[in-house]
């Protein structure tokens, strides 16, 4: 972790973070600028550009039509001729009418030009669930974009990180695909959670990417986890805690890539792995992370790993299924006791 | 023409009657006050659903609180476009509508009791309380609507071949806002139709606003109905008045009906709420005119002069409406909400 400038009491929402980052970066980088649907006098509709028009004019923080491929591809370009656009797509379940200019392009001109033409474009995204906005407006995805080669995916969950790995992805010379769940960002409209206030650099702050977070040492069992989930952990684990159970949380903060070294050394040490994933159970993070223990060294693990992910469904809209599908507290905490009691 | 679906329900609302396509005389008296009636029972609607929506949001507002939590995109000030279109159909024609779906639902004679069910997350709900506000579908009406923007049109197209295809008269009205007419599916929506002279009536709602974002700042031309014209088919442009929809609508679906191929109408409406509920509107410009321009007391008030409408008729609707609402409401809270252990359940067929 770089610390450029000593920490502070100071407190800030993730969202905040978020923003003074690009605010920050942009402040001395003129190519670096902001783009997306109401990103300019709304703020961005998850908080992510809050004060930026102000402050740096609509020449930089550029209101879109609702043409994500044409805007994306704008960005691919701008970033190919030297710029460091910021490219917002409102919520990841939007991908679908804008993926080719993503996986296609923006993640692939770099090795298909045999590394003579980069893409430093970040691509950010609000994802996930927990409050009733449908199977369309719901979905993490950031397996998806970590599965498909050529993009950098970090997905903060504190609001430090938040700023770190945005100054990181800003200054990155890949395509980074910046994934901010709704829940981590501390907004005024959503269930308060006190996870999304927390210490903040006041600096130019950087975290590099690429390198998992112990957010909580324990020696009993390693939960590795991602964005909101990590806040679920680390309550479930101080729950836990008092019946004599010590859980170690890893919070990924990057999939790509994967600091599979960091998890590794923690399930060394405890012999046992939960994973708890929001983005959904076949064929995505929990699997991998799962696989990279096994490939590294099944004998590791003293009981079967245990995976909490949404199982195959898309999000219902209810409140009683969305809870019975999202991994939260309940179904974390039972998979630590079936790892502990195992 | 056809009855409409919402006088079929309604046994006091007399059929309009017959018109030749593409032919505009003077509206009869009863399909004025149909117009009318469809105009007040979607209001009605909606004041209910936003009575609901945040009567437990608090303290403060927390959207994924309350009996009906999650965003919630509500039509006051469009309803002239649906009530205007839907009278020219039948339940056996198909609407895709969009995540602002409930004036096109209520307007095409979807069953008002399941729909609500759905938006309260209901058992008993259209899509037994899976898909919420913005995916409502309604095999009875071939009603449905997504919440992807623009992503209604080309579904629309395939129930407008199948139609084609069974060699009926049945057609397709695909649903967008002007905003969504700068998507790619829009245009690829508009060439394909064009081409296969398929039975679809493209209905853009022009409510100035994206979001935040105004019309001016986001479309290059100032009227979506000068873009059919790109693709070959007609396109009009009226304003926020039921019986100018009316009027473009029948054409439209005329000429859809009579085997012609689609059209385009845009309607230039008004959104007088917020995008979604919550929403604070701190970047519109427009608002203190917005309420004036509210259209269901501008045309009852022409109903009036005409003699169309008296008191007694403006209190009889008013109330037969606020009583069909308020009876969904009533059976969408006495439902059982669904079984957490359902929850993976209607994944596959
Ligand atoms: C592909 C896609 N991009 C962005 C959004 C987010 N979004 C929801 S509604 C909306 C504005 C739509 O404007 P318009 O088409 O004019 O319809 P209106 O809301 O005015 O009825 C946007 C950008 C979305 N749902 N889908
Ligand atoms: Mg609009």
């Amino acid at each position: 972790m770089t610390i450029t400038e000593s920490r502070t009491e100071r407190r800030l929402t993730t969202s905040r973070a978020m923003v003074e980052a690009i605010e920050q970066e942009m402040e001395h980088d003129p190519s670096v600028f902001y783009m997306g649907e109401d990103v300019g006098a709304y703020g961005g509709i998850f908080g992510s550009t809050t004060g930026l028009l102000e402050r740096f004019g609509p020449q930089r923080i550029i209101d879109t039509p609702i043409s994500e491929t044409a805007f994306i591809g704008l960005g691919i370009g701008a970033a190919v001729e030297g710029m460091r656009p910021i490219v917002e797509l409102m919520f990841a379940d939007f991908m679908g009418v804008c993926l080719d200019q993503i996986y296609n392009h923006m993640a692939k001109i770099h090795f298909e030009s045999g590394g003579s033409v980069q893409v430093p474009m970040v691509l950010t995204m609000a994802a996930g669930g927990g409050y009733s906005d449908g199977a369309q407006h719901s979905q993490c995805l950031w397996g998806t974009f970590a599965h498909l080669p050529g993009m950098k995916v970090v997905v903060p969950s504190t609001p430090a990180d938040a700023k770190g790995l945005m100054t990181a992805a800003i200054r990155d010379d890949n395509p980074v695909v910046y994934v901010f769940h709704k829940g981590v960002m501390g907004l005024a409209w959503m269930a308060k959670n006190a996870h999304a206030l927390g210490e903040v650099p006041e600096g130019e702050y950087v975290v590099p990417i690429g390198k998992a977070r112990v957010a909580r040492e324990g020696s009993d069992v390693t939960l590795a986890t991602l964005s909101l989930s990590v806040h679920h952990a680390l309550d479930v684990a101080e729950k836990v805690s008092e019946q004599g159970i010590e859980v170690e949380v890893i919070d990924l903060r990057s999939l790509v890539p994967l600091d599979r070294d960091t998890l590794l050394e923690s399930v060394g040490k405890t012999g046992r792995l939960v994973v708890v994933d929001e983005d959904y159970l076949s064929y995505g993070v929990s699997g991998e992370i799962v696989a990279t223990v096994a490939e590294t060294d099944p004998g590791m693990l003293r009981v079967p790993a245990q995976r909490v992910a949404v199982p195959d469904v898309p999000i219902p809209y209810a409140h009683a299924l969305e809870y019975a599908v999202l991994p939260r507290q309940q179904r974390i905490e039972q998979a630590i006791h079936t790892a502990v009691r195992a | 023409m056809t009855t409409p679906a919402y006088a079929r329900e309604q046994a006091q609302t007399p059929a309009p009657p017959a018109r030749q396509a593409g032919e505009t005389p003077d509206l009869d008296v009863s399909v004025r006050v149909g117009l009318y009636e469809t105009m007040v029972l979607s209001r009605a609607y909606e004041e209910a659903i936003l009575r609901e929506y945040h009567a437990d949001k608090g303290p403060g507002f927390d959207i994924g609180k309350g009996l009906v939590p999650g965003e919630m995109h509500l039509s006051a000030g469009q309803e002239p476009v649906a009530a205007g279109v839907c009278a020219h159909l039948t339940s056996d024609d198909a609407v895709t509508a969009t995540h602002r779906p409930h004036h096109f639902a209520v307007a095409h004679g979807v069953d008002l009791g399941k729909m609500t069910a759905e938006i309260f997350g209901r058992e008993t709900g259209l899509g037994r309380g899976r898909g919420g506000h913005m995916h409502l579908f309604d095999p009875a009406t071939h009603f449905s609507c997504s919440g992807i923007i623009a992503e209604g049109y080309p579904p629309a197209l395939g129930q407008a071949f199948a139609f084609q295809r069974r060699g009926t008269d049945r057609i397709a009205v695909a649903v967008t806002g002007e905003g969504a007419a700068n998507q790619g599916a829009f245009h690829e929506s508009l060439n394909l139709a064009a081409r296969w002279s398929l039975p679809v009536v493209f209905v853009v709602e022009d409510n100035d606003w994206a979001i935040s974002v105004p019309r001016s700042a986001s479309t290059a031309i100032t009227s979506n109905a000068a873009r059919a014209s790109a693709y070959g088919i007609p396109g009009e442009r009226v304003e926020n008045d039921v019986e100018a929809v009316y009027d473009a609508a029948n054409r439209a679906v005329a000429r859809a009906r009579a085997g012609q191929g689609p059209s385009l109408l845009e309607v230039h409406t008004v959104r007088l709420w917020g995008h979604f509920e919550g929403d604070a509107q701190g970047y519109r410009t427009d608002l203190a005119e917005a309420a004036a321009r509210d259209p269901i007391p501008a045309y009852e008030q022409s109903l009036r002069a005409d003699g169309a409408l008296d008191d007694a008729g403006v209190a009889r609707i008013k109330e037969a409406a606020g009583s069909r609402v308020e009876q969904a409401i009533e059976l969408a809270k006495q439902s059982p909400t669904p079984d957490p252990a359902s929850a993976t359940s209607y994944v596959f067929a």
